[in-house]
């Protein structure tokens, strides 16, 4: 988890990441960021995130990322 | 003869009057209907005596906003967009330049509208839309347009803080319209899905070939650009068979393999400009979709829209460039080196109708971008140097090398990194300031001299700049390093920041 914390906070230094579950709702997280979160997570977890997962309730929050990065490492 | 874009209009809503023109989620418009507001609009605005000025148009982007650019028109004025998610601070530098005396605004921007409006008279669109006519006014000023009045103006990064507002006549984007229609064989089966917001001159790729055709123009939420497949399925809801979009929308479906399990159903065109398409992800298009037609799209807001374009036809290896290809119709695009001469690798020039006003009340920028053509002496003729470096191939065709100047392209949008250094600079307790562009990553980066910490200082930026424009970190440093002969050393920090 801290580490994708690190990953998010290097995308905007100014978010608390810890707290925040309204990532994609209040537009913090734009197009662009999503590109940058999938390509970090396939490097650092070596875990691809399909398509399918690209939805909004997958990146409203931290907790909710992490939720999905360990479903798809058990599989 | 045609005189504005506004015959575009009549003939399409007297032609096919009850064919959606403009819709979204939540309404759609009529031609005719579209019609009707723009006249019902423009007498409210005739009617207060704004006529032959600035008018903001400051909406979320909706049909209803192409309504109210109509009736601005119909007013014998020129709009300006004002879009509901750039950053206050923005609109304000804006509306300093513009100083409208009227803007019309939407329910969702009316507090914001009144704040920085100063003395403006402001228009709630819904509340005019259905005002009652003043034919004799309306006819009057359109008897009084001339096709070299401006039409509109959209405003671009200025590498000062400021920033630019290209002015552009009905002449300059009728000139374009006719020639982009051809070029790319709209008709009236075209479903457009409009992805780039309004004041950007990409958007008019999408309006006024609809407006001249009786297309019809799907606008796309805006959030769906993060969720692939939600995007893709979007398209096909709402049968939509031709994009002109920046490339990092496109590659958004792309990259995610999206193209192979829910392909777009409808798709025939394919235009795309903003920024370079990498081989790797056109292929995947391609491959997918191999019936498409794709064409690259080059042209600055300062020659009205695009003027350059390349049909592909052929295959290409992963290093090299889709090029730019050959200008439109009635456009002459030449080469220039620093002496002025004409050459095969040089800064981009165009001479014809695409050649826009200028810069609104700013005369020392104007005449440092659009000038004399230096090939001619013999009369005057103003030329634009768009600062962009290009080579001809061995084909003839023109090809993308670099910029001269510290522009660059980031999600799409042109930015000047002048600007943010600018805006940071500007920032009490900071010394010196030097952006950089890490072209792998596409990401802005900031270096900065000073006592401001760096949390601070991103939250001063994001409130000041677009969102494409704030830089993904800012580093504090001592000091930053110079170049032997004492500039900030721009090279050496974005190799500092690649190398992270």
């Amino acid at each position: 988890m801290d580490e994708l914390i690190e990953i998010l906070q290097d995308l905007h230094s100014d978010v608390d990441f810890e707290t925040c579950t309204t990532l994609i709702d209040d537009k913090i997280l734009d197009s662009f960021d999503i590109v940058s979160i999938v390509s970090e997570v396939n490097d650092r977890f070596d875990v691809a995130i399909p398509a399918k997962e690209l939805i909004p309730e997958n990146f409203n929050s931290a907790a909710a990322l992490w939720a999905l990065i360990s479903r798809l490492e058990e599989d | 003869m045609m005189r504005t874009v506004l015959d575009y209009l009549d003939n399409t809503a007297s032609r096919l009057p009850d064919k959606v023109s403009f819709r979204d989620e939540k309404s759609a418009l009529t031609f005719a209907e579209l019609k009707d507001q723009a006249l019902s609009g423009g007498s409210v605005l005739l009617n207060e005596g704004i006529t032959r000025e600035p008018v903001a148009v400051y909406m979320s982007k909706t049909p209803a906003e192409i309504a109210a650019f109509m009736a601005v028109l119909e007013a014998g004025s020129f709009y300006v967009p004002i879009d509901d998610e750039m950053p206050q601070m923005r609109i304000r530098l804006i509306f300093e330049n513009l100083s409208p005396r009227a803007v019309i605004c939407d329910e969702s921007t009316k507090e914001s509208a009144k704040e920085l409006a100063g003395d403006a008279k402001i228009f709630v669109w819904d509340e005019i839309k259905s005002s009652a006519k003043n034919d004799e006014a309306l006819t009057k000023v359109r008897a009084s347009m001339i096709d070299t009045d401006p039409c509109y103006i959209m405003y671009t990064s200025g590498s000062t803080g400021i920033p630019k507002g290209v002015a552009v006549c009905h002449r300059s984007l009728i000139d374009y319209i006719e020639s982009f229609c051809d070029v790319m064989k709209f008709d009236e089966e075209t479903i457009f899905g409009s992805q780039t917001p309004f004041y950007f001159d990409a958007s008019l790729k999408d309006i006024y070939p609809t407006i001249k055709l009786g297309c019809e123009t799907v606008i796309v939420p805006h959030t769906l650009f993060m969720f692939p497949i939600k995007l893709v399925e979007f398209l096909n809801e709402y049968k939509i068979n031709t994009l002109c979009w920046v490339v990092s929308a496109l590659t958004m479906i792309s990259a995610f393999g999206v193209l192979d399990d829910t392909p777009p159903k409808y798709l025939k065109i394919v235009g795309f400009g903003g920024e370079v398409f990498p081989i790797k992800q056109y292929r995947k298009w391609k491959k997918a979709l191999p019936e498409v037609r794709y064409i690259n799209l080059y042209g600055p807001t300062e020659t009205t829209g695009v003027s350059m374009y390349y049909e592909i036809d052929r295959d290409f290896e992963d290093d090299e460039a889709i090029p730019l290809g050959k200008p439109f119709e009635n456009v002459d695009i030449f080469l220039l080196d620093e002496d002025n001469k004409e050459t095969d690798e040089g800064e981009i020039c165009m001479r014809g109708t695409c050649v826009t006003l200028g810069y609104y009340q700013d005369p020392e920028r104007t005449s440092q971008a659009f000038v004399q053509n230096p090939l001619n002496n013999r009369y005057p003729e103003i030329i634009y140097k768009t600062g962009d470096i290009a080579r001809r191939n061995e084909r003839g065709e023109l090809v993308f090398v670099s910029r001269k100047d510290f522009q660059i392209k980031h999600m799409g949008h042109r930015v000047e990194l002048g600007e943010i250094e600018a805006d940071v600079n500007s920032v009490k307790g900071v010394r010196t300031s030097c952006a950089v562009y890490l072209k792998k990553k596409d990401r802005i980066e900031l270096y900065y001299e000073g006592t401001p910490e760096e949390k601070e200082l991103l939250s001063y930026l994001k409130e000041k700049l677009p969102r494409y424009m704030v830089p993904t970190k800012v580093h504090k440093l001592d000091r930053l390093p110079l170049t032997p002969n004492g500039k900030t050393d721009r090279k050496g920090l974005t190799a500092m920041s690649e190398g992270k």
